[in-house]
């Protein structure tokens, strides 16, 4: 069976979609990339001649960059599109800007949109392939997959491990990622929030609610906190970013429920003071740059393999 | 519409009549609009061997014109997406000989003369269309459209489908003031703060793809509203399109206690869950949203005991304009004319309905409802008539709707049960083939 695996997957559009074997597959690709990133030269020929476009309808700066440093050190060739959604609807439909694009004959197009289920949308009518950068509420594949190459890495398995993520799941696309990534791997997933944060039915996904942080981070072998956003609060979820962190935040005291050697995460950006305490983020169990760091290695496999999938000349 | 005979001659079908008590095989003769005569099929008859246009309708069903009391025509303003003609086309090719069409059209039907031009544009169309008027003015919810003029003009109803109202206060003062013009209320409930930014069923599967849910109390807290206004002014109440287990029981047992309330719901409800969105297919997508298994169990357990009184469509055309967009900016609403008629087939075939029931559910209760003529073929009745093949197998496909829009969920599927002949007024305004 190892033999003839082959990854085969035209679109990258959520975990969802991914097998076990192709999520291994991803980090040992990616794992494999990562030296290039060390090197004085950081630049392979791999994707020479492949055009891949970033069309973002949300601002990110992290996510962004990242894909383009990951194309870029594959000699792809770039572009970026910022569209507010906004002004697109004003005008141009979201397929219309598509298949605009997609005369131009593109190898890959990443797209951010703060609808889900936009990326698939594309996927149906266009010839290029599809990343998904974050799509809505609904999945943020490269963000999940990059941290379970930051758990693998530091923890050497994942199978086995407790997860604690921590915050916002109603309105997390990375939340939703990691959900269904690390239970496919094979982790105990376990979330806690305000339970104005928990979506219905969020354990049918694999995770195990929690309702104090206490008790989630109880022998957590990774605490991931997840960034409250602020503009959300027309929907009265939590009475104060204050209480939150009393309640929510992760703190010294709390960490020391965890294992001993328990990995501290967050996908960025962090509101230093609500999410986690601020030396936390910079303490020695923090990961967090790692995340980053394996970021671009992960969005250079997801290009590598979509581009040498079978089939594809 | 077209100038034909004055008789026609319906041979061979099974009449299928409650309001007569009359199921049997028989000939009907259709005079100058009106049922003439029903033979029973075999006795000597003085007209057979007239050179009538006549129809050979064996193992056919004979049953008095299907009414659709919820559609959305379109016309004033959207008429690149439905207009009179072309939905009075859709629904006499689905057998409706009747329709009851809501008001948020461009302008809003909320006077005299939009009511007009749409009575105007219905003496071109191939179906009886009832204007159903707004309650509020511009369906916006803080001042009482004038509902005398617009009775005057001929509108038979009066809903803010689409934008329900949010103002109880508003709603009472409707209520009230409705008995002045003899008019019936229908109402679209939905607690728009529980849903504004919904775009599915709230549930595990709305979590897993990422889209706002709408949650079902949404839907019931305002049948219990508009119930309990109803009751307390003693007026009644019609629910449109009620999709949840809760919103059967609510009104179940507002009857037991003789609250002035009648429901309805739409085939999709009792046909589809939410499961059909699948891949954000926006095909799938209406308000209310398409709810769970146990939904659909409830609403067939309210169609067999009567709490559910009518199936109308929510007819509802859209354009890939409006459909092929990101989901959560796609627009509410399905069609439903076409396919009306073997969706509740099935419901017959099931052991669910009997005949008589779905004439009941189609014919017999929109009519009595809206006040409106219809649900019989007794002799010198206007001749309102559905013939069905309900052994008839179709692919619905796209290219065969007749609707302007194609926005069904119900495309590409083997549907068993047609209406082959649509006779309104003894005129013939469809016919199969």
């Amino acid at each position: 069976m190892e033999n003839e695996y082959r990854f085969n997957h035209k679109h990258i559009l959520g975990l969802e979609d991914l097998s076990l074997t192709d999520i291994e597959f991803i980090l040992n690709t990616a794992d494999s990339f990562k030296e290039i990133s060390t090197r004085p030269i950081k630049k392979v020929p791999t994707l020479r001649g492949k055009t891949v476009i970033h069309l973002f309808f949300e601002p990110s700066t992290r996510t962004r960059l990242s894909f383009e440093i990951a194309a870029k050190r594959m000699s792809a060739d770039t572009f970026n599109i910022s569209a507010s959604t906004s002004s697109a609807r004003k005008g141009e439909t979201l397929l219309d800007t598509a298949m605009n694009l997609a005369a131009m004959n593109p190898d890959i197009i990443v797209i951010r949109h703060s609808s889900s289920g936009s990326p698939r949308l594309l996927a149906n009518h266009i010839d290029a392939s599809v990343i998904n950068a974050g799509d809505g509420i609904h999945e943020h594949p490269s963000q999940g997959l990059l941290d379970l190459m930051t758990v693998k890495e530091n923890k050497g398995r994942i199978d086995g491990l407790k997860i604690a993520i921590l915050g916002d799941i109603s309105h997390s696309r990375v939340a939703h990622s990691d959900i269904i990534g690390f239970s496919k791997m094979g982790a105990e997933v376990c979330v806690c929030g305000p339970a104005t944060m928990l979506p219905v039915g969020i354990e049918e996904m694999g995770a195990t609610v929690c309702v104090s942080k206490e008790e989630v981070v109880e022998g957590a072998d990774v605490i991931m906190a997840l960034r409250i956003q602020k503009e959300r609060q027309t929907d009265p979820l939590i009475p104060s970013l204050r209480e939150y962190a009393i309640f929510f935040g992760v703190s010294k005291k709390v960490v020391e429920l965890a294992r001993p050697d328990v990995l501290i995460m967050h996908p960025g950006p962090i509101n230093r003071g609500v999410e986690m305490d601020p030396d936390i983020a910079d303490g020695s169990r923090s990961v967090i740059l790692d995340q980053v760091t394996n970021g671009v290695a992960v969005r250079m496999a997801l290009l590598y393999l979509i581009m040498g999938r079978e089939g594809n000349e | 519409m077209n100038g034909q005979a004055r008789s026609l001659l319906l041979k061979n079908g099974r009449i299928i009549d409650p309001l007569s008590k009359m199921d049997k095989q028989a000939d009907v003769l259709i005079s100058d609009g009106k049922i003439d005569q029903i033979i029973p099929t075999g006795t000597e008859n003085t007209f057979s061997d007239h050179d009538l246009p006549s129809f050979d309708l064996a193992g056919k069903w004979i049953l008095p014109g299907l009414i659709d009391m919820h559609v959305h025509l379109r016309e004033p303003g959207e008429e690149y997406k439905e207009t009179v003609v072309s939905g009075t086309k859709a629904a006499a090719a689905g057998g409706f000989t009747a329709v009851a069409c809501m008001p948020n059209t461009q302008p809003v039907n909320d006077s005299q003369s939009v009511t007009q031009l749409i009575l105007a544009k219905a003496r071109q169309g191939f179906a009886r269309v009832y204007p159903v008027g707004a309650i509020s003015k511009n369906s916006e919810g803080t001042e009482l459209a004038e509902f005398g003029e617009m009775k005057e003009a001929g509108v038979v109803a009066l809903s803010d489908d689409g934008r329900p109202v949010a103002n109880s206060q508003l709603l009472r003062r409707a209520l009230e003031y409705s008995a002045n013009h003899d008019l019936l209320l229908i109402s679209h409930s939905e607690e728009m703060s529980l849903s504004e930014n919904g775009a599915m069923n709230e549930g595990a599967l709305s979590t897993r793809l990422g889209l706002n849910g709408i949650p079902h109390p949404a839907e019931e807290i305002m049948i219990y509203r508009d119930m309990a206004l109803a009751n307390y002014v003693k007026r009644p109440i019609h629910i449109a399109h009620i999709s949840t287990r809760e919103s059967v029981s609510l009104i179940r047992r507002a009857k037991a206690k003789g609250w002035p309330v009648t429901a309805e719901t739409t085939p999709h409800y009792f046909t589809l869950t939410e499961e059909a969105v699948g891949q954000y297919n926006t095909r799938a997508k209406m308000n209310p949203p398409l709810r769970t298994n146990d939904d659909v169990k409830a609403i067939k357990e309210g169609l067999l005991d009567g709490t559910i009184d009518a199936i109308a469509t929510d007819h509802a055309p859209h354009s890939t304009l409006e459909k092929n967009v990101e989901f959560d900016q796609a627009a509410n609403g399905i069609i439903g004319l076409e396919t009306s008629v073997p969706l509740t087939l099935a419901l017959v075939r099931e052991g669910i309905l009997t005949p008589d029931k779905m004439v009941e559910l189609l014919s017999i209760h929109p009519a009595r409802i809206l006040g409106v003529t219809g649900g019989s073929l007794a002799i010198g009745a206007t001749a309102d008539v559905t013939v069905i093949d309900p052994e008839m197998e179709f692919i619905y496909s796209a290219d065969k709707i007749v609707s302007k829009s194609k926005n069904s969920p119900f495309i590409d599927w083997q549907l068993k049960g047609k209406a082959i002949l649509t006779i309104v007024g003894g005129r013939v305004m469809f016919q199969e083939g």
